[in-house]
C-alpha cells in the first residue's frame, strides 16, 4: 500500500474532509441525525484509513497509543463532570437547566459538552482497539 | 401491499436465526455473528412500532405536526452502543483464545482442555 | 443534600474508573478503589437508615420529573441490596492488593481495578434506578466489566469461561430488553412505578405475559437459575480470586433483586402467579438446583468449582423463597441474599489466601491437605463459613433457612421442607470433605507454616465473623428483609 502513489495522494486529500465531516456530524446532532457516537466513529475511521495507506508507524506518530487511552478516560470524566457541574450549581445530577441563566440555553450547553465527551471517548476506544489488534499475529506473536 | 405484521415476522425470524447460529455453530466467531443477528432483531422490535403512519422524522421542523416516536430511537442508539461494546469484547477474547489455544473451534478447545487435565 | 447521595452513589465509582485509567499507576488504582468502596459503603448506610426511617426516596436525574425523566428510587428492598453490595466491595477492595499483585501481570493491574470500579458502579446503578431501560444499561455495564474481570485470570481456561459467560449473559440481557420492549409497547412508559400503574388498565394480557416470560428467562440467565447456570462454575473457578470473591457475593444477588422488583412491584397488578404457573416452575427449578448442584459439588475436585456449584444450590434456596411467595419465605430469600453474600465472600477470600500461598493457579481438594497446620486461621475461617453454608444454628445460613422452612410450612408444602433439609445434609457432605482434608490429613512434606498476609486475612476473618454475627443479631438482616418483603407483598412501589 505504501508504494502506491494514487492511494497516497487521495488519502492525503480525503482525510481532512473525513475529519471535517466527523465534526459536522458532531455539531449537527441537534438538527439532524448525528451526535457524539457517530462522529467519534467517523473520526476514528479517518485515522484508520490513514494508517491503512501510510502504515501503522505513521499512524502511531500522528496519534500515539497513550493519547487514545487518555482521550478515552478524559471523555468519560468530561461527561460525568458536566453532571457534577449541574450538582454544584444547585440542581440535580446532570441537570442542564441550571447551566446558564436561560434554561433552554443551559440545555444547549449541557448537550454540547456531553456530546464532546462522548466523541472523545468513542474515538479513543475505536483507535485503541484498532492499534491493539493491528499489529498482533504478524509472526504469531502478540502482547 | 405489505402483509400484516411484517416487521414482527422479520423480528421473530432474525431472533430465532441468531439464537440458532449461536447455539449450533462451533466456531467462536460464528457464535458472535449469531449474537449480533439476535441483537439486531431486538432493534427492529423497538423501532418498527415507533414509526407512525404519516409521521416524519422525530426532529422539530416547521410545517410538520405529526412526528414518529423519538424514544425508541434513543433507546436503540444506546442498545447499539452496548452491542458494539459486547462485540468488541467478544472479538478481543476470541483473539486471545486463538493465541492461547491455537484454534477458534469450540470442540478443539475442549479437546485441548481435556488433554490438559490428564 | 441527602437526596444527591442517591446519584453520587453511582457516579463516584463511575468517575473513579476513568481516573484510574488516566493515572495508570497500580498503587493509585488500589488506593482509589478502596477509597471509593468505603465512600460507597458510608453513602449506602446513610441512605438505608433514611429509607428505613421515613420511607422511599426519589430523585429525578437531570431535573426532568418522572415519568418523563429517569428516576432513581430507593425503597426498603433496594436499600437492603445497596448495603450488601457496598459492604462486600469494602471488604474485598482492600484485600485485593496482594491477591491481584500475585495473579495479574503488573502492567494490567490498573485495568483490573478500573473494571472493578465499573462493576461496582453498574451493580449500584442497577439497585438504585427506577427506569427499566436504565436498568438494562447498568446491567450491561456490570456484566461487561465482569466478563473482563474473569478473563484476566491466570489460566487460559479463564478466557473460555469469560467467553461462555459473555455469550449467555448477553443473550440474557437481550431477552430482558425484549421483555421491556413488549412492556413499553403495552404501557407507553419505561418508569417502573408508572408501568405498574398503567399495567392495571391493560386489557390485552398476552404481550404482558410474554414480557414476563422473557424477563424471567433473561434475568434467570443472569442469576444462574437452574438449568441456566452453566456459565457459573467455570467463571468462578478460573477468575482471579478477588474477582470471584466480589462477583460471587454480588452479581447474582442484584439480579435476584431485579427479578423481585419486576415480579412484585411492576407486574403485580397482573396476577403473576395465577395466570402463569410461575410459582410452581420456580419451586421445581429451585428444588432441582438445590439437590443436583449440591450433589455435583460433593464429587468436584477443584475447590473453587466445588464452592461455585454450592453457589448454584444456594441461589436455588433464594428462588425457592420467591416461588413460595408468602411473607416468611420472601423474608428468608431476601435475608439469604445478605447471608449468602457474606458467607460465599468469606469463602472465596479465604481461598484467595490459600491460592496466594500455594503459588499455583489451580487448587484441587488434595492441595488443601493439612491446611490446619499450615494456615490455621484460614482453615478456621473456612470451617465457620462452611457451617454457615450448611445452616447450623448460630450462623447466618441457619436464619435464612429457618424462614424458608416456615414459609414452606405456611404453604403446607411439606415435601419442600424435606428437600431443604436434604440439601443441607448434602452440603454437610461437601463441607466435611474440605474440613476433613484440611484438619485430618498431614500436610505435604516440606510445607512450612505460612499464613496469608494480614490484609487478606483480616478481611476474610471479618467476613467470617459476620457470618456468625448475622446468626445472632438479626435486627438488620431479618428486620430489613421483613420490611422489604412486606413492601413487596403489600404492593406499594
Amino acid at each position: 500500500m505504501k508504494g502506491d502513489i494514487i492511494l497516497r495522494v487521495i488519502a492525503k486529500l480525503l482525510v481532512p474532509f473525513m475529519l471535517l465531516f466527523a465534526l459536522y456530524v458532531q455539531f449537527h446532532g441537534d438538527y439532524g441525525p448525528g451526535g457524539g457516537f457517530q462522529a467519534g466513529v467517523i473520526a476514528a475511521t479517518a485515522i484508520v484509513f490513514y494508517v491503512l495507506v501510510f502504515g501503522l508507524e505513521a499512524g502511531r506518530r500522528l496519534l500515539p497509543d497513550w493519547l487514545a487511552e487518555k482521550a478515552l478516560a478524559a471523555g468519560v470524566l468530561l461527561y460525568a463532570g458536566v453532571g457534577v457541574a449541574g450538582l454544584l450549581l444547585g440542581g440535580n445530577y446532570l441537570d442542564y437547566f441550571v447551566l446558564d441563566a436561560d434554561p433552554v440555553h443551559g440545555q444547549h450547553r449541557g448537550i454540547f459538552w456531553v456530546e464532546a465527551g462522548v466523541m472523545l471517548t468513542v474515538t479513543g476506544v475505536m483507535l485503541k482497539l484498532f492499534y491493539m489488534f493491528a499489529d498482533r499475529g504478524r509472526d504469531g506473536e502478540g502482547e | 401491499m405489505t402483509p400484516a405484521y411484517l416487521s414482527y415476522w422479520l423480528t421473530i425470524f432474525l431472533m430465532v436465526a441468531g439464537l440458532y447460529i449461536l447455539i449450533a455453530r462451533g466456531n467462536l466467531l460464528k457464535k458472535l455473528i449469531g449474537l449480533a443477528v439476535f441483537q439486531t432483531s431486538v432493534y427492529l422490535l423497538y423501532i418498527a412500532p415507533g414509526k407512525l403512519i404519516g409521521g416524519t422524522a422525530p426532529i422539530v421542523a416547521e410545517g410538520f405536526t405529526r412526528y414518529s416516536n423519538p424514544l425508541p430511537h434513543v433507546l436503540i442508539l444506546t442498545a447499539i452502543v452496548v452491542g458494539v461494546a459486547t462485540l468488541a469484547l467478544g472479538l478481543a477474547i476470541t483473539v486471545r483464545i486463538r493465541e492461547a489455544y491455537g484454534t477458534v473451534e469450540e470442540d478443539e478447545i475442549l479437546e485441548r482442555d481435556r488433554a490438559d487435565a490428564e | 443534600m441527602l437526596e444527591h447521595l442517591l446519584a453520587l452513589q453511582v457516579v463516584l465509582p463511575l468517575m473513579a474508573a476513568p481516573l484510574i485509567v488516566l493515572v495508570r499507576n497500580r498503587h493509585f488504582a488500589w488506593l482509589a478503589t478502596t477509597a471509593v468502596s468505603y465512600a460507597c459503603l458510608v453513602m449506602a448506610i446513610a441512605l438505608a437508615s433514611r429509607v428505613f426511617e421515613s420511607g422511599p426516596l426519589s430523585y429525578a436525574l437531570g431535573n426532568w420529573p418522572p415519568p418523563w425523566g429517569i428516576e432513581y428510587r430507593l425503597d426498603a428492598l433496594s436499600a437492603f441490596v445497596l448495603v450488601l453490595v457496598s459492604l462486600t466491595a469494602s471488604f474485598v477492595a482492600p484485600y485485593a492488593q496482594r491477591s491481584i499483585a500475585d495473579e495479574v501481570a503488573p502492567e494490567r493491574q490498573y485495568l483490573m481495578y478500573a473494571m472493578y470500579c465499573l462493576c461496582l458502579a453498574g451493580l449500584l446503578g442497577m439497585t438504585v434506578t427506577g427506569d427499566a431501560f436504565n436498568l438494562f444499561v447498568f446491567l450491561e455495564i456490570a456484566s461487561l466489566s465482569t466478563y473482563v474481570l474473569i478473563a484476566l485470570g491466570r489460566r487460559r481456561k479463564a478466557l473460555v469461561a469469560a467467553y461462555q459467560y459473555m455469550l449467555l449473559g448477553t443473550v440474557g440481557a437481550t431477552f430482558y430488553v425484549i421483555g421491556v420492549g413488549l412492556l413499553y409497547l403495552m404501557t407507553g412508559t419505561l418508569n417502573l412505578a408508572d408501568m405498574a400503574k398503567r399495567l392495571q388498565e391493560v386489557d390485552e394480557l398476552r404481550p404482558v405475559l410474554a414480557a414476563l416470560a422473557f424477563i424471567t428467562v433473561g434475568i434467570g440467565l443472569k442469576l444462574a437459575l437452574f438449568p441456566l447456570h452453566q456459565w457459573l462454575p467455570n467463571a468462578y473457578a478460573y477468575a482471579p480470586s478477588m474477582a470471584t470473591a466480589f462477583i460471587a457475593a454480588t452479581a447474582t444477588k442484584v439480579s435476584v433483586y431485579v427479578l423481585l422488583r419486576f415480579y412484585f412491584s411492576v407486574f403485580d397488578p397482573v396476577p403473576v402467579f395465577a395466570r402463569l404457573p410461575t410459582g410452581e416452575v420456580l419451586i421445581g427449578l429451585s428444588v432441582a438446583a438445590m439437590v443436583t448442584a449440591s450433589l455435583v459439588a460433593v464429587f468436584e475436585q477443584d475447590v473453587k468449582r466445588l464452592f461455585a456449584y454450592s453457589s448454584v444450590a444456594q441461589i436455588g434456596y433464594i428462588t425457592l423463597g420467591i416461588g413460595l411467595e408468602n411473607q416468611a419465605a420472601l423474608t428468608g430469600s431476601i435475608t439469604h441474599l445478605l447471608n449468602h453474600g457474606v458467607t460465599k465472600g468469606a469463602i472465596f477470600v479465604l481461598l484467595g489466601g490459600v491460592v496466594l500461598r500455594a503459588a499455583a493457579p489451580g487448587l484441587t481438594v488434595g492441595d488443601l491437605s493439612g491446611l490446619a497446620r499450615r494456615m490455621p486461621l484460614t482453615a478456621f475461617g473456612l470451617v465457620i463459613a462452611g457451617l454457615s453454608l450448611i445452616g447450623v444454628p448460630g450462623t447466618a445460613g441457619f436464619v435464612s433457612k429457618w424462614y424458608l422452612i416456615l414459609g414452606a410450612i405456611d404453604r403446607g408444602l411439606w415435601w419442600v421442607v424435606a428437600v431443604i433439609l436434604a440439601a443441607s445434609l448434602i452440603a454437610v457432605a461437601y463441607v466435611w470433605r474440605v474440613v476433613e482434608i484440611a484438619y485430618l490429613r498431614p500436610p505435604p512434606a516440606g510445607a512450612s507454616r505460612s499464613e496469608a498476609p494480614l490484609g487478606m486475612l483480616s478481611a476474610a476473618l471479618a467476613m467470617a465473623a459476620l457470618c456468625v454475627y448475622f446468626g445472632f443479631d438479626t435486627s438488620f438482616s431479618v428486620g430489613g428483609a421483613a420490611d422489604a418483603a412486606a413492601l413487596l407483598l403489600g404492593r406499594s412501589p
